[in-house]
């Protein structure tokens, strides 16, 4: 991230800014392009894992009691008789018209399903991605500003812990102290059962169904249970961003023209915060994608330890019960989830910074 | 000449001697760094309390005695007992040996198959690399943790099985480092006079470019062996790794998530044992970076 000091600024002449505007549309077209393989690269890796690695996807439906006939049916009906390639396009299809099959355990639709446990991973991801910016970051800027303090071993600390802790060891630990002995949170769950079922979802976001439908009592019990997964959460990509950070304002500390501003008698605090924060706040946008996609990812363990009911326990419970087609649907929303987060930010970090354009 | 000199010697009369003194310039320098130290000792112990295990453990890893579960940590029973009456201390220990192994083998089959593709893609360009890094790029942007758990979903529950899936998930980032360390060297004079006296592409990969990729997949391997245990752990956690009775960390503690709120000790002491181990990987990694590869010291 070292800024360059021989970029001269010059007009660009006509011929020059046209192939410009050509190399945009390509950059734009080949982005569309890989953003496109990931995504049949992610199907391809489920349908994979569906149909190819089970010793036989069939004897799964029918059970190993049915007759010939009935099997020979069923190996029809779920297009196993035809070559792996266009089984694999009718997949692609399915997917894309939203078709992810039956759940076994809950005999539902997995994407009807899906759409029921998402909100509650997103809201426990968002409030938790909140905490990990809200704290790590200005805990990076400070560590930064005085490397080798205490506080600057500290968080170093905390950032290794962030790396070798398990998340669902934490959590279990933060029930124990913070539920059964302190009691200053709410225990599993979403809510106490009490006022289960009170509100209407209407975006499955309790915090926000319960402030549209002026239930303040039942917001105040749903934040009592979510902070503590939110903060396990929290802590993760606290310790990710406040490493990053630390490591980005290092290096713009080290610039001359934080040594001019120095020397200029500008005050130390304008110093960190303007003219070396300033800078880094683009490539910190894209640690704070990555650390969000990670946390879906993260809530997996999490929302099991809390019994919260999103996307992640659905996904462990369908495991358990060898319900692939739970399995696989969550993987892939989970998948497509991450990558495009993944890809939002690298988008977001071209557009922002003018040299990467 | 003591030994000491005869492996600092400027002008190394063999490649022996030239390799063992590059071996202890490297050690030297990570005995000046106190974390790398710990992180050493602490992977040390690790191994040793794998192999000594049978001497080590006070009580056997499965032996039950029901009259006393439960038991809160003291002096017989220096980490309390589960719900068995096992001793948690000795199968903290056993488990010792479960972590090693599934940490050697997801290194042994991750980081020979990334350095293969990534060479390999880098060594031929073109086509070759185009594909080889599509596909390496798919699985890096793929959520390792849903992946594995994917995988395991469709292989079965099972520590081999799980050591498995870790293992594809792991290996792009080290075709990735494979392949940037190809192409810097790939034009290089050197490989070009090997070239010239007449060595094929396999020749030319696994002698000349496959050792000049371990230093920088040292590093990487040793930092993403912190990653690797609680992934592994949260598969044993959510019961699809190691099955019961194999004294598996992961597995124990999912064991004592029942008794969390009165028997704390029965999740939390193999939780300190993850938690030691992957911060020995972390410290040893960050060590080795700051002496193999003096670029990014410092972050």
């Amino acid at each position: 991230m070292s800024l360059d000091p021989q970029i001269v600024i010059s007009p660009i002449p006509q011929a020059q800014r046209k192939r410009r505007w050509g190399r945009g549309i390509s950059a734009i077209a080949g982005f569309v392009a890989t953003v496109f393989l990931t995504f049949l690269g992610l199907l391809a890796i489920t349908f994979f894992i569906g149909r190819v690695i089970p010793i036989d996807p069939v004897l799964a439906v029918v059970g190993d009691r049915a007759s010939n006939a009935v099997y020979e049916a069923a190996r029809v009906s779920m297009g196993l008789d035809q070559p792996l390639y266009i089984q694999f396009i009718q997949y692609v299809g399915n997917v894309l018209t939203g078709d992810l099959g039956m759940s076994v355990s809950t005999g539902r639709a997995v994407v009807e399903d899906i759409s029921r446990f998402f909100p509650a991973t997103l809201e426990m991801a968002t409030i938790g991605i909140i905490i990990g910016v809200v704290i790590g970051v200005p805990l990076g800027v400070i560590a930064a500003s005085r490397q080798g303090s205490v506080i600057d071993q500290i968080i170093r600390v905390v950032g290794l812990l962030g790396y070798s802790m398990p998340a669902f060891w934490l959590g279990l630990v933060g029930l124990a102290v913070f539920y059964a002995r302190l009691r200053w949170v709410g225990g599993p769950g979403r809510l106490d059962i009490f006022y289960d079922g009170l509100v209407d979802p209407v975006t499955g976001l309790i915090l926000v169904d319960s402030l549209l439908a002026g239930e303040i009592d039942i917001f105040w019990n749903a934040i009592s249970h979510l902070i503590l997964p939110a903060s396990v959460l929290g802590f993760f990509s606290l310790a990710y961003i406040a490493r990053m950070t630390r490591s980005f304002m290092l290096d713009q500390l080290s610039q001359e023209f934080v040594t001019t501003a120095r020397v200029k008698g500008v005050p130390e605090r304008v110093v960190i915060w303007r003219h070396a924060f300033n800078p880094i706040r683009v490539p910190l946008i894209t640690v704070i994608g990555l650390s969000y996609a990670g946390l879906l990812e993260g809530s997996v363990m999490i929302e099991t330890v809390f019994s919260w009911p999103g996307i992640g326990n659905y996904l462990t419970t369908a495991l358990l019960n060898a319900d692939m087609n739970a399995v696989l649907g969550s993987t892939l929303v989970i998948g497509a989830v991450f990558i495009f987060i993944n890809k939002i930010s690298d988008v977001l970090y071209r557009v922002l910074d003018p040299r990467a354009r | 000449m003591t030994t000491r000199d005869w492996l600092l010697e400027d002008s190394p009369n063999s490649r022996w001697q030239a390799n063992a003194g590059r071996a202890y310039r490297v050690f030297t320098a990570l005995l000046r760094n106190p974390l790398s130290v710990m992180g050493g000792i602490i992977i040390l112990v690790l191994i040793l309390t794998a192999i000594f295990a049978p001497w080590l453990a006070p009580y056997s890893a499965t032996g039950q005695d029901l009259a006393n579960r439960l038991a809160p940590p003291s002096g017989t029973n220096w980490m309390g007992t589960d719900e068995l009456g096992r001793d948690i201390f000795s199968r903290v220990i056993w488990g010792s040996q479960i972590t090693l192994t599934i940490v050697a083998l997801v290194a042994l089959i991750s980081a020979p198959l990334g350095l293969l593709i990534g060479a390999i893609a880098g060594y031929f360009g073109g086509w070759t690399d185009r594909v080889l890094m599509g596909i390496t790029d798919i699985f890096l942007s793929m959520p390792k943790l849903i992946l594995a758990l994917a995988f395991v979903a469709a292989l079965g529950p099972g520590i081999n099985n799980a050591i498995i899936a870790i293992a594809i998930t792991s290996w792009p980032a080290y075709a990735r480092i494979a392949r940037a360390e190809t192409l810097t060297i790939r034009n290089a004079e050197f490989i070009a006079a090997v070239r010239l006296q007449g060595a094929g592409p396999i020749r030319v990969i696994v002698q000349h470019i496959l050792p000049l990729c371990t230093s920088s997949m040292i590093i990487r391997v040793t930092l993403d062996m912190a990653g690797v245990i609680l992934t592994a752990a949260g598969l044993g956690f959510l019961g699809l790794g190691a099955q019961p009775p194999l004294p598996e960390w992961g597995a124990m503690i999912s064991r004592g998530r029942t008794f969390i709120l009165d028997q704390w000790w029965v999740a939390t002491m193999p939780g300190f044992a993850i938690i030691i181990v992957s911060l020995g990987f972390c410290f040893l990694g960050d060590g080795l970076r700051d002496v193999l590869d003096p670029k990014n010291e410092g972050k």
